[in-house]
């Protein structure tokens, strides 16, 4: 198999958790894993699966440059595959990496197997209703993996990393971030996500999910669409079908029905904790335990019993 | 301006979906469509943009053969014409050759900015219009929950994981658009009137091969049997004790 080459994003020097599962995925393929990002090339090593490494110089500002450079990439390294974490990064760079290439992508992946030379991407369609294994006749296979579905690898990364530059003629830049003020984990990345729906009444009953998630220490607070559209709480938080994918390690869906666009978006959770006053909910059929109750009664001492568990650890 | 509204027709989200028999494509017997949601944010934001800067928003689509009303609604809210680019395996399109067409169509239209949603919730793939973009060596900002256009130029706001991003792009350009960007009108009984007079073109789409096949679909996997634990705040110990001693996640 020729070698599949996986953008690898870098935050405060070292890569991202994303970008391991990506580099961990295509690791496990068999394919040689080159490991390709923006800066220092003292981030080589970190970038764990990667027996090779590339660092980008030049403007990184440019998603259009970027992914041109990531495409030149490609081709100079004579690769058959492109990954990335299916990142806000990585979602909107690979579509155009792959354009490049003139390759189909599959997005947000939850399964990658090599049979011989052929990579077959698994992924939900629907968010989630059917799920597909596709196969791709391009001659560079590309894909973004979905995350919190796969494993890091433990082999450290290369020693050595070459060098290549930020070329083309950038049609748009990133002019500014405005960072984040809340420390709290997107949903999309945290192990533990704790989504409220209208069954908690109203909007300052959020308070109860940001106290468990603060329990967790590594929890996200999510939302049910209802929510959202009235307002209760942001976009970048809603958990669903028109909403974002999750997959994390717990799922709460606390006063939470479980209309099927939302049950689209967390259903492959590893573990999922339903806590809803309607015993009929149904939430309750996906979910793995579910508590029949008050949220606002069961929260607080919810809390309490975690951080009795964290403080014991 | 020369302004387009790219949209798809999908499967209704409430809609309960099923594997056909040949274990590879969806059974298309009983579902209902709709113009997928973040098209018509798209949309929506293709008529504010005429409204401010004049021109003409076309309202551009690859789907099933003309006249779906779906299409039509997009006229009744704004739209002034319609182009379908039509293709009989538009259920199986895979992203490429789907951006391939709709690239060729906005040349020739000589469009100064292509709208598209984020994500088309049937596929939920996210890829063409970065895939268009990149075809026609265009600017492309994903993800949209501002916009503003001035002297040939833009600049967007999009939510990533570090925080708000400011985007500054050069025109032409592809904008797909995030919820957040706007709230999409409703058609009134005047829009709807005024869209059965509104042009409607139909042409066969201009299209490459599939890259992509599917090797099986399947229905997720089932989820283990659920559990009841209890009712209210005495079921919390035994909770705790399954997340830690069966399930070990604490």
């Amino acid at each position: 198999m020729k070698p599949i080459l996986v953008f690898v994003e870098i935050t405060a020097g070292a890569p991202r958790r994303a970008s391991l599962e990506a580099l961990g995925a295509a690791r496990a393929t068999g394919a040689e894993t080159v490991a390709v990002f923006c800066g220092d090339a003292s981030a080589a090593a970190a970038c764990n699966g990667a027996q090779k490494a590339i660092a980008l110089g030049g403007d990184s500002s440019s998603p259009d440059a970027l992914a041109s450079a990531l495409a030149d990439a490609v081709k100079n390294n004579d690769c058959g595959g492109f990954i990335a974490a299916a990142t806000s990064a990585g979602r909107d760079l690979a579509p155009r990496v792959a354009a490049h290439l003139d390759a189909v992508l599959f997005s947000d992946c939850t399964g990658l197997e090599a049979s011989g030379d052929q990579l077959t991407a698994r992924r939900p369609w629907l968010a989630g209703k059917v799920i597909a294994d596709l196969v791709s006749s391009a001659d560079v296979f590309c894909a973004t993996t979905r995350l919190n579905i796969f494993t890091p690898s433990e082999d450290t990364g290369p020693d050595s990393c070459d060098a290549a530059a930020i070329t083309a003629e950038p049609k748009a830049r990133v002019t500014s971030l405005e960072a984040k003020t809340s420390a709290r984990l997107d949903v999309q990345e945290a192990p533990v996500v704790i989504s409220g729906g209208r069954g908690l009444g109203d909007k300052e009953q959020f308070k109860l999910l940001e106290d468990l998630s603060t329990a967790f220490g590594n929890a996200a607070v999510g939302a049910s669409r209802a929510v959202v559209d009235a307002g209760w709480r942001p976009h970048s938080e809603q958990v669903g079908q028109t909403g974002k994918t999750v997959s994390p390690q717990l799922y709460f869906a606390v006063g939470i029905s479980g209309a099927i666009q939302h049950l689209a978006g967390m259903r492959t959770s590893a573990v999922i904790v339903a806590i809803n006053k309607d015993a009929e909910a149904p939430i309750f059929k996906v979910a793995d335990y579910g508590i029949v109750g008050d949220a606002l009664e069961i929260l607080p001492v919810l809390t309490k019993a975690i951080q009795a568990v964290k403080a014991e650890a | 301006m020369n302004i387009v509204a790219c949209v798809k027709r999908v499967p209704t989200t409430d809609a309960e979906v099923k594997v056909a028999a040949d274990g590879k494509s969806l059974d298309e017997s009983g579902l209902s469509y709709m113009i997928s949601f973040y098209d018509e944010l798209a949309l929506e934001e293709a008529v504010r943009t005429k409204e401010t800067h004049g021109g003409e928003v076309t309202v551009l689509t690859l789907g099933p053969s003309s006249g779906t009303k779906e299409i039509r609604e997009c006229l009744a809210k704004g739209g002034d014409r319609a182009e379908v680019l039509a293709d009989p395996g538009w259920l199986s399109r895979d992203c490429r050759a789907t951006a391939k067409a709709l690239a060729a169509k906005l040349k020739d239209l000589g469009a100064d900015l292509a709208f598209m949603g984020r994500v088309a919730t049937d596929r939920d793939n996210a890829a063409v219009g970065p895939m268009v973009a990149t075809y026609l060596g265009w600017a492309c900002v994903t993800d949209a929950i501002s916009l503003e256009i001035a002297d040939g130029k833009g600049s967007a706001k999009r939510e990533t994981e570090q925080g708000l991003e400011t985007i500054e792009f050069s025109l032409p350009a592809v904008i797909t658009c995030n919820k957040g960007l706007n709230e999409p009108r409703y058609s009134n009984l005047r829009g709807i009137m005024a869209a059965k007079k509104k042009p409607f073109e139909e042409s066969p789409a201009e299209l490459v091969e599939n890259q992509a096949s599917v090797s099986a679909l399947a229905p997720p996997a089932p989820r283990a049997e659920s559990r009841i634990l209890g009712t209210g705040p005495d079921a919390v110990p035994t909770l705790i004790d399954a997340l830690r001693n069966e399930a070990k996640v604490l």
